[in-house]
């Protein structure tokens, strides 16, 4: 159960190994330890994530999941849930990909559209109906601001988190009556592996900064975030510009 | 499937559950006969600051339609009510027959069954102890189904006395009441300018009132910080009223002015608003000896405003209530130094000294110090609670769970050394978990 200042007891986190993810993880942590789940392939890097939490005093379970497996999602989240109720859960895995290589290869293309859409919705439809059962929890969807604009660098990953966006911005509808709450969260360029080599862009962060925001979202229920926070204004603004200026940005 | 989102009066946790009204036995055992896999829990009127009248999932009873009075015996004061009986019902029932309900906690709009699965307390509680002290009997519909008739001879009545509604489900009550000549307190209050000297004045002569606490100033500093006032009573006798009032000396006098609308934005309660009340509430009485008040006046004075839960604002608030031994009365001022330290507010502090506690074993009183704090739910308030249960629990003390609402399971193990004990008893009559709530899953109360 999330208490009444916030806290929860119990955390999955889709994408066991993710950074940000992890990072979420260890800001609750630090208030209390708690139940973790983490949902990931196996490797030596989940390994190493479990023995991180275990230190900070979490009681951690390893499920195997594979994003690009959707027809095993459904298990995936049961047995998730089958230690306890779960009180946050993070859909936090994604891939960026090569956006040169990914709109030109169909196999590619169609990876990233499977891996960072096809498998953030199957989770999305599981993870809501558990949670309609147990009458309570909270749903952290990790989106990308280079959803809400598609741009020429990076259009393949952007048009799937806009998709993915625009379902969990559905569901946080759709879950309202049922008392679950969902947070879509934005974050522009993270310090990660995942970006590792690639030359920042303006107002970038780092996991711990996107923890922090996600926990504050958790526990005032807010339901859609980005991160860093002035990133809302600059993408409200991006929105607008015409085409013939925005294909000259430096974005 | 679940249908209505529920929170306690903090406002502060609400989950979705399965509303079943329950109005007569049939309802009932309809009802738990249906359970799902998230199980059952009673609720009353809601007035448990946290979740135990929550069941995320699950099942929740509405038990305030099985509201009978079946009978006020006047001469012996014993009275047989439904669980879904309110205490204000009760005493405007009661008082015309001089009866009165010797336990009242801060607000009557509590019922029966609320009052036996908290054991509540009042300000009578040095002198009077808690509400399972005057329960004579008491009926439990278990998981199964049956009925059982229980007193104080039995261990589970003592397991549902303080158990929170998890032993199963109380649907009536015999309790025994006081003979009063009048509804009406003679009033004797204090303006005390220290913390330290309204505790001395507390221990001191605490056993010549009926009633007594204490409230004070937890937001001015320096000279003035813990000024406060004590307030005692006593039932006032026929010969004590003015004559306006000996001619209807058992009126029930209550009002309720007005009903706090849902609008306030949050913050309004800060260090400002905070010393203005406390400003306020400590001018308002001034030392002052042998003044009749009433119902209201003395006990509820909250209870003028309907739904004054609704001042904190969008994100709720909490009431941190602990109890410590009397030798550890350092602990409150401790506290106060903490909330001080951490920039919270708190304009209702109530402080009192209790009696001998009861048998139950999840009762919350026994002898030592109590106080109460209100505090909005702002961000830094978690650690702040958790660096006071450090203090409390150190100190031998212990939660209130009708107040809890975000401790951890370990802390209730440390202040309630009895529980496995409890568990023991609930266990053997709930042996498949039927009833379960979200404070429950929460403390892990129950397995």
């Amino acid at each position: 159960m999330i208490d009444a200042v916030g806290n929860p007891q119990s955390v999955l986190v889709l994408g066991g190994t993710s950074e940000i993810g992890l990072a979420v993880v260890e800001a609750f942590a630090s208030d209390r330890p708690l139940r973790v789940v983490l949902a990931a392939r196996r490797s030596d890097r989940l390994d190493a994530a479990q023995a991180r939490l275990e230190k900070l005093g979490c009681a951690v379970e390893t499920v195997e999941f594979d994003a690009a497996a959707p027809e095993t999602h459904t298990e995936v989240v049961r047995a998730a849930f089958a230690g306890g109720d779960i009180d946050v859960a993070l859909v936090a895995f994604g891939l960026l990909g090569d956006n040169e290589v990914a709109w030109t290869d169909v196999d590619a293309a169609v990876q990233l559209a499977q891996v960072n859409y096809t498998a953030a919705v199957s989770v999305g439809v599981a993870l809501g109906k558990r949670m309609t059962e147990q009458g309570h929890g909270s749903i952290v969807a990790l989106s990308s601001v280079a959803g809400e604009r598609a741009r020429r660098s990076n259009f393949v990953y952007g048009s799937t988190k806009a998709g993915m966006d625009a379902f969990y911005s559905g569901l946080t509808e759709a879950l309202r009556p049922a008392g679950v709450h969902v947070t879509v969260v934005r974050p522009g360029f993270v310090h990660t592996r995942m970006t590792e080599g690639l030359s920042p862009a303006p107002l970038s962060t780092t996991p711990e900064a996107v923890a922090a925001i996600v926990v504050d979202a958790v526990r005032n229920r807010r339901e859609l975030v980005w991160a860093p926070g002035p990133l809302r204004y600059v993408m409200s603004a991006l929105r607008h510009v015409p085409r013939p200026l925005f294909r000259r940005l430096p974005v | 499937m679940p249908n209505t989102s529920l929170w306690g009066w903090g406002r502060t946790a609400p989950t979705l559950a399965n509303v079943v009204p329950v109005r007569s036995a049939a309802d009932l055992t309809a009802a738990l006969a249906a359970a799902g896999p998230r199980g059952v829990i009673a609720r009353g009127l809601g007035r448990s600051y946290g979740d135990p009248a929550q069941n995320a999932g699950g099942t929740v009873l509405d038990m305030t339609g099985l509201n009978r009075i079946h009978s006020v015996d006047a001469d012996s004061g014993r009275v047989v009510v439904d669980a879904g009986v309110s205490l204000d019902t009760l005493m405007r029932a009661a008082l015309p027959f001089g009866l009165w309900l010797p336990v009242l906690p801060g607000t009557r709009q509590v019922t029966i069954g609320g009052a036996i699965g908290a054991d509540i307390h009042g300000k009578a509680h040095h002198v009077v102890g808690s509400f399972g002290n005057h329960v004579e009997s008491l009926e439990l519909v278990t998981a199964d189904g049956r009925a059982h008739t229980l007193t104080p001879a039995d261990d589970l009545f003592w397991a549902t006395v303080g158990g929170m509604g998890l032993t199963g489900v109380v649907v009536r009550a015999t309790l025994v009441l006081h003979h009063v000549e009048t509804a009406y307190f003679t009033v004797d209050t204090e303006q005390i300018g220290s913390l330290d000297e309204l505790m001395a004045a507390q221990s001191v002569d605490d056993d010549k009132y009926a009633e007594t606490v204490s409230w004070f100033d937890a937001v001015s500093t320096g000279a003035r910080f813990g000024r406060g006032l004590l307030m005692r009573a006593n039932h006032a006798t026929l010969d004590e009223l003015p004559p306006k009032l000996r001619r209807d000396p058992l009126r029930f006098d209550a009002p309720q002015l007005l009903t706090v609308p849902d609008v306030f934005p949050p913050g309004l309660l800060n260090k400002l608003t905070g010393r203005l009340f406390s400003e306020l509430w400590y001018r308002k009485s001034p030392t002052r000896h042998g003044a009749i008040q009433n119902i209201t006046q003395f006990l509820h004075p909250l209870d003028i405003l309907g739904e004054w839960n609704r001042g904190y604002g969008p994100r709720g608030f909490l009431q941190y209530q602990f109890v410590v031994p009397l030798e550890r009365g350092d602990v409150v001022r401790g506290v106060l130094e903490r909330m001080h330290a951490h920039g919270q507010v708190s304009a209702l502090n109530v402080l009192k000294r209790f009696g001998e506690g009861n048998r139950a074993p999840l009762s919350f009183p026994r002898p030592g110090w109590t106080l109460c704090v209100d505090i909005p739910v702002n961000d830094g308030l978690g650690a702040l609670c958790d660096e006071l249960d450090q203090l409390v629990l150190d100190a031998g003390g212990r939660h209130y769970l009708a107040k809890e609402s975000r401790t951890t399971p370990e802390a209730i193990r440390r202040g309630y050394p009895r529980l496995d004990e409890w568990r023991k008893v609930r266990d053997a009559a709930d042996p498949t978990g039927v009833f379960t709530s979200d404070m429950s899953r929460r403390l892990e109360l129950t397995h």
